[in-house]
């Protein structure tokens, strides 16, 4: 089993989704590892070990002043470095709600300018308030995301408070969009776009973005949780509805295993 | 105005003080402000045109220029939405500003992060004494005047127990700067560290004077036990020697006082009771606790054999498969959640996460539960002192158990909001937690847990302030003129969380030999148990970390200061438990360690300054002799009067406070963390029907899976608390049956809340206050054993009133009922909504006229006479027929009947699915169509079964109380036909609608 993708689950400090986003990419095929923040920076050799990096969703230091904020500034003034090899050296990454606003905050994403600079934000739903419920979701056509293919249609769970995409401005916008960096879209249940309409879009996000990734494709963030969403129990409606067994959110998972699996190839 | 303006004291200042301030871009929208804006128009009655926030942090540290502009741009503000400014004002266009910020030594959670996240933008970390305060601007825009603000500040935006605020005007601002903003929130009180003796050789009335003064809550012969023990020769003898006073010293009588409260001990629970039933036969009761609660479980233990761990734990501990085990608790936060709602709230919901953690050798927090009781949000009387708008109230508790379970990564699972008028004298907020842990653990049951003498005592997490001193004594009395603030905590759940982890990870580790959380009476009750087993302790008080300088040393001992653990490690442990906390940025302090000298000790500075026998500490409470009667009351008259359609009184009834939807409340709680949420709080085709119970699958690779549901019905405890009890745990019984369950798979966890039972000048009906309590124990015994339910922990509140001057409110008794099973295969189990057209539907058990204390009643202000009653014999074999049937696949859908009788659980049902129903009255033989739709009899479901099963089914339930009432429709129509042959309808949106406006917030 020498052969087998790693996962490193990053964990510590308020992120709350560690074990069932190790537990997602253990069912995907994969090994994975919850290991403290602190470990990685006592020592981020580390890091090499790992084909795949998560930064799981949850609270992460409260949340305080601002979504993700505070692990963003950690991970970047203590990791960047490192952080920076392991997507050079062509490793996936993903971040997911909580995740997702630090990679954000910290300019890991979308990283157009191949720089740590903040293009992106997630801030606070236009509700004003926290919600969790089912949304549905799309891909984006053209996509270079790596975690998201072969999915068109998937419906997953959203949790937060703070998760309306902006970008900084429109060539911002451009470039991601250009460069095929858009990856996930909050859509109505029939698959037309929500043009922001709440609750179908349940932020405000800009576009009805709900996941972006970097231009290499690897690097992915998303405010809906796939960890979410691997079995049929989870779903809210599988008590009357027909589903397959294996939750569609397990789709994203496996397309980084396999994605690892081809590389060593 | 309501504060005087703090200035910066130049003592207090040892630092550069600047403030940044950040907000919103002009341009964008601040959804944030709009919210506050809303609230402002829909609680206050005041309209304003705009509100803009902005975050203050007040650093309080010597940072040059660029590094204060390194964190102002880098750490607090978000350069894609945001402006900042150093020491400017940053609010433009806005006519009053309003200034809120915390008291000095308040929890400041995100002070406190901001100092972290500093020290990563600055590469260095702030000094001992540096800090950073978060304070808030609101900018409001409108014709409002400077009362109308100050309104603003201290009915909505901030609670003066708590937190300063100041309100300024444009021209104020501009005139005077940034002056007589907040200044510095430093905690510049000091208590001395000396101890005193205190003079016991007194008469009786100044013992008791002496009890009320130190806020003791100790009764008489309380205090006269006390004073005899320090009148014992061989306790004289052993001070003398050890060199304490012969009088007790402050810390012992308030360890004593703690130890000995009616919140820790339980008193009336224990207490002899001389018991006068309606018949007037008098019979004497040893205990209310050994001869109703646990005589429950010993009886159902008989016939289960999954119980692992009740009553003496934190927690109540059962089997949940081979590998792990499950651990359930319930706690109320009462008293703190009256005076400031969200942080007693927040409290309440971090506190019981921690007696879960502090179960066996620590359990993985799992689930949470929450249960409110309030007045009505609509309430328009006067609002008597110190008590806030229920509005209010509900707004804040909820938005504590919201940060506090969502900051934690706990998913909320079950929950209810209970209204009732005397809820304003006091809301009710219970909290409950689920854990999970392995049945062994390094070879050991995972449950067995003991202190030897020789190990350390640690105390691990948060530090200790002046926060929460008193709590329990405080929680032990009704709430009055001098509650003291300092009985209110705010909830950290950063810190906790990473405690959490840390403790989880050295269990696994084998690093402690015991734990336990810091609850009521902070170290003092921890320890204080914990040294039970080895048989004593020595503490070094002056050895623990504090928030800030100046506690004395019994305020040490007894803070109640949140996020904290105790654990008991043995020798060769230590240094590998404190390097793992070192890693995890946890603080874990050696305080002392246990013995086995049979004493308590405290030491301050190498100083003796307590010692207490162990027995007298936990055994020496005298029993308390109380009387009780009961005696039914005088029926009020009851008019049932059909005074409109049957859809026009549906609709009514489904919009009452106790049945509308409570959606929007529970969208905000995150309740699928953790990825194991099997059946969500609201189902059906657009996920918006109410469900029975939530059910979760906590153990990934099983199918098993653990359903929990409650009961609460405090509307029926005027009529009889006994039929009150019955009705709760049938409700909860009947939710877990809904969704699957079955009987012998139940475990309950009771949870008393009930007005002060105990006869004196301030409660001239104690005594049938404690009658009640009585038949509702009795209730509680009868049922439980009839359902073989063991109640696996549970806990009592006793003095749920409010008095100041004339006022008195008490609440209505009430129990909470927290039931949970575990459900073998979760593939199995049903929701709620009904499924497809066609489907016949069943009402399951009797209908009676059962309207006392209905909804439909209380909407035309009566309470009516005929409680319900239930007939558990005649229930238990429906329950058995009712899981079997769903165990075999012969049921759609199942959803409980409750508040609002049948006419809401088809309603409901069908508007969650999507589809209506025909539905024909005249099939239930009830004396009008009234009392069919209405009323409240219990042990009732509403089930659709498609007509391919219908005659399995039928067989299944084997005839017991089955009544075919229609089908269900292909159309969006709910027609009822009712015994005038008359058919009446209504569509779903209108019947939903009805069902979610109420609440619609």
């Amino acid at each position: 089993m020498s052969k087998q993708v790693r996962t490193l689950v990053l964990t510590g400090f308020g992120i709350n989704c560690d074990n069932e986003t190790a537990d997602a990419f253990e069912r995907a095929g994969a090994s994975a590892d919850r290991v403290h923040l602190n470990d990685i920076i006592a020592d981020p050799r580390c890091l090499q070990e790992y084909n795949i990096l998560a930064v799981p969703g949850g609270f992460s230091f409260g949340d305080d002043i601002a979504s993700g904020k505070i692990l963003a500034n950690r991970l970047r003034y203590r990791l960047g470095g490192p952080l920076s090899s392991f997507v050079s050296d062509g490793k996936p990454l993903i971040g997911i709600c909580n995740g997702f606003q630090v990679l954000a905050k910290m300019g890991m994403l979308p990283m157009v300018n191949g720089t740590f600079q903040q293009d992106i934000t997630l801030t606070h739903n236009d509700s004003g308030r926290f919600e969790n419920r089912w949304v549905h979701l799309t891909t984006v056509p053209g996509t270079k995301c790596i975690w998201t293919k072969g999915l068109e249609r998937l419906e997953l769970p959203v949790r937060h408070g703070e998760g309306k995409f902006i970008p900084a401005n429109a060539d911002v916008m451009e470039t991601m969009r250009d460069g095929g960096m858009l990856a996930l879209r909050y859509c109505l249940h029939d698959g037309e776009a929500a043009r922001g309409d709440y609750p179908a879009n349940p932020n405000g996000s800009i576009d009805d973005i709900a996941g972006i990734c970097d231009p290499t494709g690897l690097v992915f963030g998303l405010m809906p949780h796939p960890e979410g969403y691997t079995e049929r129990t989870q779903h809210p409606r599988w008590t009357r509805e027909k589903l397959p067994e294996e939750g569609l959110g397990l789709r994203i998972f496996r397309n980084a295993v396999e994605y690892c699996e081809g590389m060593r190839r | 105005m309501g504060e005087p303006q703090a200035k910066l004291e130049a003592a207090d200042a040892r630092h550069v003080v600047h403030r940044i301030e950040v907000g919103m871009k002009r341009a964008m929208i601040d959804p944030v402000g709009d919210g506050v804006k809303a609230r402002i128009a829909d609680d206050l009655g005041i309209r304003v045109d705009e509100v803009r926030v902005i975050d203050v942090y007040t650093i309080h540290a010597d940072l040059t220029a660029a590094e204060l502009d390194l964190v102002r741009r880098e750490l607090f503000t978000d350069p894609i939405i945001q402006d900042s400014c150093i020491d400017a004002a940053l609010a433009a266009d806005y006519d009053y500003l309003i200034e809120v910020g915390f008291r000095p030594g308040v929890t400041d959670n995100v002070g406190k992060s901001s100092v972290e996240g500093a020290a990563d933008t600055l590469g260095r970390a702030l000094g001992p004494t540096e800090a950073i305060f978060k304070s808030t601007q609101y900018a409001i825009a409108g014709h409002v005047n400077a009362k109308q603000c100050a309104r603003i500040a201290r009915d909505l935006l901030a609670n003066d127990l708590i937190q300063r605020w100041v309100v300024r005007s444009k021209t104020e601002m501009t005139e005077s700067g940034r002056d007589g903003l907040l200044g510095l929130p430093i905690v510049t009180e000091r208590s001395s560290s000396e101890v005193q003796a205190i003079r016991l050789d007194i008469p009786s009335d100044a013992l008791v004077s002496l009890s009320r003064d130190r806020m003791l809550a100790l009764d008489l012969g309380e205090m006269l036990a006390i004073q005899t023990y320090y009148r014992k020769p061989d306790v004289r003898e052993r001070r003398a020697s050890d060199g304490l006073p012969l009088d007790p010293t402050d810390i012992e009588l308030e360890i004593l006082a703690q130890t000995w409260s009616e919140h820790c001990k339980h008193k009336i629970f224990n207490a002899e009771i001389e018991y006068t039933d309606e018949s007037g036969t008098t019979r004497l009761i040893d205990g209310l606790f050994k001869n109703y609660v646990k005589a429950t479980t010993d009886e159902v233990a008989k016939r289960v054999d999954w119980l692992v761990s009740v009553f003496h734990d934190n927690a109540g501990i059962i089997k949940f498969d081979e590998h792990w085990n499950f651990a359930l608790k319930a706690e109320t936060h009462n008293s703190p959640s009256a005076l400031d709602p969200y942080g007693g709230a927040i409290t309440g919901i971090v506190g019981v996460n921690r007696d879960v953690l502090g179960a066996g050798m620590g359990c993985r927090c799992i689930f949470n539960t929450d249960v409110f009781c309030f007045a009505s949000p609509f309430y328009e009387g006067a609002i008597p002192p110190r008590l806030m708008h229920p509005r209010r109230v509900l707004r804040g508790v909820h938005q504590g158990v919201k940060d506090g379970g969502n900051q934690s990564g706990i998913p909320d699972l079950n929950g209810a909001i209970v209204f009732h008028d005397r809820f304003l004298g006091k809301p009710l907020v219970f909290c409950g937690t689920g854990g999970l842990i392995p049945a062994t653990i390094a070879g050991k049951p995972s449950h067995e847990k003991a202190a030897r003498p020789g190990d350390y005592i640690v105390m691990c997490g948060g530090r200790i302030g002046k926060d929460g001193i008193h709590g329990a004594t405080f929680s032990s009395e009704e709430l009055h003129e001098g509650s003291p603030a300092t009985a209110v905590q705010i909830g950290d759940a950063i810190t906790q969380k990473k405690m959490a982890d840390f403790l989880l990870e050295a269990r696994d580790l084998g690093l402690f030999s015991n734990i336990t959380d810091n609850g009521a009476g902070g170290l003092s009750s921890s320890i204080g148990e914990m040294a039970k087993g080895p048989g004593g302790a020595v503490i070094h008080l002056d050895r623990a970390p504090l928030k800030y300088p100046g506690l004395a040393p019994w305020e040490i001992f007894l803070s109640e200061a949140q996020e904290r653990m105790t654990l008991a490690v043995a020798p060769e442990n230590l240094n590998a438990l404190t390097a793992l906390a070192k890693r995890r940025e946890v603080e874990a302090t050696v305080l002392g360690e246990f013995t086995d000298s049979g004493l308590l000790e405290c030491r301050y500075d190498g100083a003796l300054i307590a010692a207490l026998d162990m027995d007298f500490l936990h055994d020496g409470v005298p029993k308390m002799r109380l009387k009780a009667t009961w005696y039914p009351p005088t029926p009020q008259p009851e008019v049932i009067v059909k005074d409109s359609d049957l859809i026009t009184d549906l609709k009514g009834v489904l919009g009452a406070l106790n049945v509308c939807s409570k959606e929007n409340f529970v969208r905000m709680y995150d309740h699928e963390v953790l990825g194991q949420s099997v059946l969500k709080q609201f189902q059906g085709v657009d996920h918006d029907g109410p469900g029975n119970a939530g059910v979760i699958r906590p153990a990934p690779g099983s199918k098993r899976g653990i359903a929990v549901s409650c009961g609460i019905a405090p509307k029926y405890s005027d009529l009889d608390t006994y039929w009150m009890m019955a009705c709760v745990i049938d409700e909860a019984v009947r939710n877990l049956i809904a969704v699957g369950a079955r009987l012998g798979s139940i475990a309950g966890l009771d949870n008393f809340c009930w007005p002060d039972p105990v006869e004196s000048e301030k409660t001239p009906d104690g005594a049938y206050k404690l009658g009640q309590l009585v038949r509702c124990c009795e209730a509680l015994y009868d049922f439980c054993t009839a359902y073989d339910i063991p109640l696996i922990s549970g806990k009592d509140s006793m003095k749920n009133d409010y008095r100041i001057g004339d006022t008195k409110i008490s609440i209505p008794p009430t129990v909470l009922f927290t039931a949970a099973a575990i459900i073998d295969d979760v593939s199995k189990v049903i929701s709620m909504d009904v499924k497809q057209p066609g489907d016949l539907v069943y009402v399951i058990g009797d209908t009676k006229n059962e309207m006392g204390g209905s909804e439909y009643l209380a909407l035309r202000g009566q309470l009516g006479v005929n409680v319900p009653k239930v007939d558990a014999k005649k229930a238990r074999a429906l329950y058995e027929g009712l899981s079997q049937s769903i165990g075999r696949g012969l049921v759609a859908s199942c959803h409980d009947c409750s508040d609002g009788g049948l006419g809401v659980a088809l309603a409901e049902s069908a508007f969650a699915g999507g589809f209506g129903m025909d539905i024909d009255l005249r099939a239930i033989p009830a004396e009008s169509d009234v009392i069919a739709l209405f009323s409240e009899s219990q042990s009732r479901f509403v089930v659709t079964v498609p007509v391919s099963k219908a005659d399995a089914f039928v067989s299944e339930m084997n005839g017991i109380a089955v009544t075919l009432l229609g089908k269900v429709s292909p159309l969006e129509v709910f027609r009822i036909t009712g015994r005038d042959g008359v058919r009446e309808e209504a569509s779903l949106s209108e019947l939903k609608e009805a069902w979610q406006r109420t609440l619609r917030w």
